[in-house]
């Protein structure tokens, strides 16, 4: 698209990366909170080119790695279910349950579905009405539109066979969860630039005030994170802690008021276990009452599931920055993409497997600064 | 999965009171829910999609103007840059070749 190129221009991007050595007087900790932008760092070795005047820290913004293992439990036993139709974002397919993931309960036989929107899956429950279809609303605030729309729609067009088994998370909550965590690191935030096109950033506000810490509303592209970095580093160097946008093309103040509408209409806030975490109160979204008849879990009486994660990884202390993926002791030999122990490991916006590809990206040269860094 | 992608939208439908359309990303062209857009989406303009929906429109200008921002602080910046290569390619260090444009 028109200025899409413009904002991976390697000629640029090196200046700023000077120019923000330059600003900073001292080592700074920043976190990018969205996935996709951990990509994007740890891909264009942006983390490697600022080392010495930030230390990124990668957030718990992939909706694929918190998923907690309940949930994807939850899940495999609806998916495994002979009536059930189940329905998932493609990257939900392989993240680690207890004993197994979607896949392979597909393999086994289940009606597991990769639908690209969740009106997909609406669409194939009107289409399968002597089946129960089943969908996995899993996301963050950019998320919640479009599967909140799904339970609105299914709703109005009276479509009694369509289920949504909800895991849905927010990211303020989570910033407060971070800051007030005792060993805390993070002196700066890079907010994910979609979320805020939906939700605005008036949420985040309070937060910058209350922690006294800057929080940049960031774009995906190299030359909107190194922006987003300049100005946050710029705020710190001056003692600053405000919110500000650096996203402006796609994010306003109040986000997209259409779609904050329409999730606040079909979902509530809820407390909401992170996998790796634990529970952030009132840190994730459930169905209202008035939606009731949409709840997977009320519908196949799915009750309350135990379980325990794996000890072996080490997702937590990635998520909160207290580990980089490579030192835990499982990374590249017993966690792979191929045979993932975590959910990090799965996603593409995960932290272990975006360090996981690193090597690969990086012999191919595909990186805005490739020469800088090799 | 949060990422969105911008695209523009190309087609423009009513779904039985559902504003849907078709949005072409760089050559591909997807089916997208306009409703949360629904209020000033054009055919023409440029829309985040995610999952299938439009979160928000891209605003070309601003677009346009921060390229334009970065660009103008990267040349401020620049002749400092080539120095500080050319100051360690001279001390034998290995340093950042001069920058050949986009990848
Ligand atoms: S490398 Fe694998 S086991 Fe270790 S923290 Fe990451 S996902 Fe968990």
């Amino acid at each position: 698209m028109k200025y899409l190129t413009e904002y991976r221009d390697a000629t640029i991007a090196l200046p700023l990366i000077e120019r923000i050595k330059r600003t900073a007087t001292r080592p700074w900790t920043l976190m990018e909170v969205c996935g996709g932008q951990t990509h994007t760092i740890v891909r264009q070795g942006l983390d490697e080119l600022l080392e010495g005047a930030i230390e990124m820290i990668h957030g718990p913004g992939c909706p694929v790695c918190v998923t907690p293992l309940e949930q994807i439990d939850k899940a495999l036993m609806l998916a495994a279910r002979p009536e059930v139709i189940f329905t998932s974002f493609g990257d939900m397919l392989r993240v680690p349950g207890s004993d197994c993931d979607l896949q392979q309960v597909r393999a086994r036989g289940g009606n597991v579905r990769v639908v690209y929107s969740p009106l997909d899956a609406l669409e194939i429950a009107r289409r399968n009405p002597d089946r129960e279809v089943v969908f996995f609303a899993v996301g963050f605030e950019t998320t919640a539109p479009a599967n909140a729309m799904a339970v609105w729609r299914a709703r109005e067009l009276g479509v009694p066979n369509f289920t949504v088994l909800v895991s849905h998370v927010t990211v303020p909550p989570a910033i407060s969860a971070i800051m007030q965590s005792p060993d805390n690191r993070v002196q700066g935030f890079l907010a994910a630039g979609h979320v805020c096109a939906v939700m605005g950033w008036t949420e985040y506000e309070p937060l910058a005030k209350r922690y006294r810490v800057p929080i940049v509303v960031t774009g995906f592209e190299p030359l909107d994170i190194l922006e987003g970095m300049l100005m946050a580093v710029q705020q710190l160097e001056a003692g600053r802690h405000i919110v500000e946008n650096q996203y402006v093309r796609s994010v306003r103040r109040e986000g997209t008021p259409a779609a904050r509408m329409r999730v606040e209409e079909v979902f509530e806030l809820a407390d909401r276990k992170w996998r790796g975490i634990g529970e952030i109160p009132m840190s994730g979204l459930r169905l209202r009452p008035e939606f009731a008849a949409f709840d997977a879990e009320l519908k196949f009486g799915l009750g309350d599931v135990h379980v325990n994660e794996p000890a072996e990884c080490h997702a937590g202390e990635v998520l909160t920055g207290k580990l980089k993926p490579p030192r835990c002791p499982a990374f590249g030999t017993r966690c792979t993409p191929e045979r993932p122990l975590g959910a990090l490991m799965v996603s593409a916006e995960g932290a272990c497997a975006a360090y996981y590809h690193l090597a690969k990206y990086r012999g191919s040269g595909d990186s805005a600064a490739a020469g800088a860094v090799s | 999965m949060c990422l969105g992608i911008p695209g523009r939208i190309v087609e423009l439908r009513d779904d039985g009171g559902f504003p849907m359309g078709v949005v072409d990303f760089g050559g591909v062209r997807r089916e997208v829910c306009l409703s949360y857009v629904q209020a000033d989406a054009a055919v023409g303009d440029y829309v985040i999609v995610h999952v299938g929906f439009a979160i928000s429109k891209v605003d070309e200008s601003e677009a346009r103007r921060t390229f334009e921002v970065l660009r103008e602080m990267s040349r401020l910046d620049e002749l400092d840059w080539i120095g500080e290569v050319a100051d360690a390619a001279l001390a034998g260090q290995s340093a950042a070749p001069a920058p050949g444009g986009a990848p």
